[in-house]
């Protein structure tokens, strides 16, 4: 990481970039020609007040809502209006605010479903255990489990995941994610619901899995302690409007941003 | 709801020795209910049918329309295209089974990609429309006898009890099939989207490839059980594929458990059986039918064999 931030940026290469990204509900304009470059290996954090378009931001990067105007390229190449899957297949992996586990499942089949793309056994292949469908059976299970163990659930692999803490929702929540072996990892508000331990041991996690599998993060986060130790870089959005982006001190010092949080002086 | 229990065995006892007793009350007992025995197999492999779509969350009813289609194959091949004289061979049969597979594989594609894009109670409204234009389609053309349906479809086996011979390996090798594909990467991806489409979308699930396929696996099956039970059934009219039988095959999942393939399979078996284990109730008979499946659906609303149900089971065991 200080090796990262003694370099200039203009240096590194810009993984993700977001070229004025409109997104309009109705009249509602939730997202408004927000324009910002994500570089490889940061941890880039996306806040605001509630309803400033934060999860939109999110969707529209994952293809989950498609842009109303406005460009997205990923590694130089663009990938505006790609369905959700084919994002996914290209290295970015989300969680979500309002956990989007498979509840009914085991969480080791959770983790297992999302290796989906790197498996490549067909329906006779799977069924009758032709070819190379054992091994990458075995494989996937080893994988799950691993991931499993590093977000420290090994020991609940059986257990359906609705009926897990809110806490360990989001770790396999992002177990999850990871098993995508994802080169972006979107978290969307990864410390909500967890207690003040659980928030500390989340920052640290987050900079380890970074480290481990060479990622970049983007995250949404209302924590504030947690943000501003833990991002490279944050950009501000309210009312859909990119308000500022930069380092955390400069943020946190930013007037626009103090009015939008605290409200101006009138 | 009735189960098309259509024939009726008259038994002609006579005076026997007896040590010949056992066998006589095994032998009457298999002539009597031969029938229903493979009419109870081919119902559950209906029920899995519908079971297929539903593995990827997609509330299907289409199922009785390729039942339909596969059953007028059949018909139609069977007394006019090869028309046999006598015995009609197997191997026909299995061309017959193998040409209603593929027909309605294709047709599920045509009829799927669009329908598919429907979720829940609609899907399940443009399936039933779907069955619905077959059954008129069928009773206006020619080929398909009209109103009066195809008669006289010639049989391959000597008495109803020996179809099981072909109809007992389908439903083990499908009941395999399905059991293998639970397990499967394919079969992750369907439960995944019926878990929650979106979250499987984002983990790089490509939901509409996949609930295609799970849709057509049904109708492939749908087909062939239908290509059988025309022969079976020895007639065959637009009483077959209708909305009655969507909402029979319904109930065999309900019934008998939307969580795993041993749920249909149960429910097809057993709602099938039940009419005829209820006769010597007469009249009441479905009255008493209607009230268990409301009984059930209101007290085993997972269904008579859960998931949980085996976890339970094979803990026991393991203590043992």
């Amino acid at each position: 990481m200080t090796v990262l931030n003694s370099m200039p940026r203009s240096a590194r290469a810009t993984t993700l970039e977001a070229q004025n990204m409109t997104r309009r509900f109705g009249g509602l304009v939730a997202v408004n020609e927000v324009s910002f470059d994500v570089t490889r290996g940061e941890i880039f954090g996306l806040i605001g007040p509630n309803g400033a378009g934060k999860t939109t931001m999110f969707n529209l990067m994952t293809g989950l809502t498609p842009p109303s105007s406005g460009n997205l390229t990923y590694e130089g190449r663009n990938i505006t209006g790609l369905p959700p899957y084919k994002i996914a297949q290209l290295g970015l992996a989300r969680t979500f605010q309002n956990i989007r586990l498979f509840g009914n499942l085991s969480a080791l089949e959770n983790v297992k479903i999302s290796q989906h793309v790197h498996t490549g056994s067909g329906v006779w292949a799977g069924v009758l255990g032709l070819g190379k469908s054992k091994s990458e059976e075995l494989e996937v299970e080893q994988n799950a489990f691993e991931l499993l163990e590093l977000v420290g659930m090994a020991d609940k692999s059986e257990d359906k995941a609705k009926n897990f803490s809110y806490g360990d929702q989001r770790r396999l929540e992002i177990a999850r994610a990871l098993a995508l072996k994802p080169k972006v990892l979107l978290l969307d508000e990864p410390a909500a619901g967890m207690n003040p331990n659980e928030k500390g041991a989340l920052s640290d996690f987050i900079r380890m899995v970074r480290e481990k599998f060479d990622l970049t993060v983007i995250l949404i986060e209302h924590h504030v302690p947690l943000v501003m130790g833990l991002c490279d870089r944050i950009a501000v959005l309210n009312f859909g409007q990119l308000i500022a982006l930069g380092n955390p001190s400069s943020v946190a010092n930013d007037p626009a941003v103090i009015e939008a949080y605290l409200g101006g002086d009138e | 709801m009735r189960f098309g229990i259509k024939k009726v065995h008259f038994i002609i006892k006579k005076q026997r020795p007896y040590n010949c007793f056992l066998k006589d009350t095994v032998n009457d007992f298999f002539n009597q209910y031969g029938f229903l025995i493979v009419q109870m197999m081919l119902q559950a492999l209906l029920g899995l049918s519908t079971y297929l779509p539903l593995m990827a969350g997609q509330l299907s009813l289409a199922s009785p329309g390729f039942y339909a289609l596969g059953g007028y194959i059949a018909a139609v091949i069977s007394t006019k295209v090869l028309p046999v004289s006598g015995m009609y061979p197997v191997q026909y049969l299995l061309l017959e089974m193998l040409i209603a597979g593929v027909a309605s594989a294709v047709l599920a594609v045509i009829v799927g990609v669009p329908a598919l894009r429907l979720r829940g109670i609609y899907l399940a409204l443009a399936t039933i429309a779907f069955v619905e234009i077959l059954r008129v389609v069928s009773l206006n053309l020619e080929v398909t006898g009209g109103a009066v349906g195809i008669f006289g479809i010639p049989q391959p086996f000597e008495n109803p009890l020996a179809y099981g011979l072909l109809v007992l390996p389908l439903l083990l090798i499908v009941m395999f099939f399905v059991f293998r594909l639970e397990r499967s990467r394919i079969g992750r991806a369907f439960v995944a989207i019926r878990e929650d489409e979106l979250a499987a979308d984002a983990m790089g699930i490509n939901p509409t490839y996949h609930k295609v396929l799970a849709f057509v696996m049904g109708a492939i099956l749908a087909g062939i059980v239908g290509a059988i039970s025309a022969h079976f059934l020895n007639t065959w009219n637009a009483r077959q594929g209708t909305f009655d039988a969507s909402i029979n095959s319904l109930a065999y999942v309900l019934i008998g458990g939307s969580r795993t393939f041993v749920g249909p399979v149960m429910g097809g078996l057993i709602l099938t059986a039940l009419p005829e284990i209820l006769r010597d109730l007469k009249d009441l008979r479905l009255i008493v039918n209607g009230l268990l499946l409301t009984i059930g659906a209101i007290y085993l609303p997972q269904g008579l064999i859960t998931p949980e149900l085996f976890k339970r089971f094979s803990r026991k065991a393991g203590k043992r």
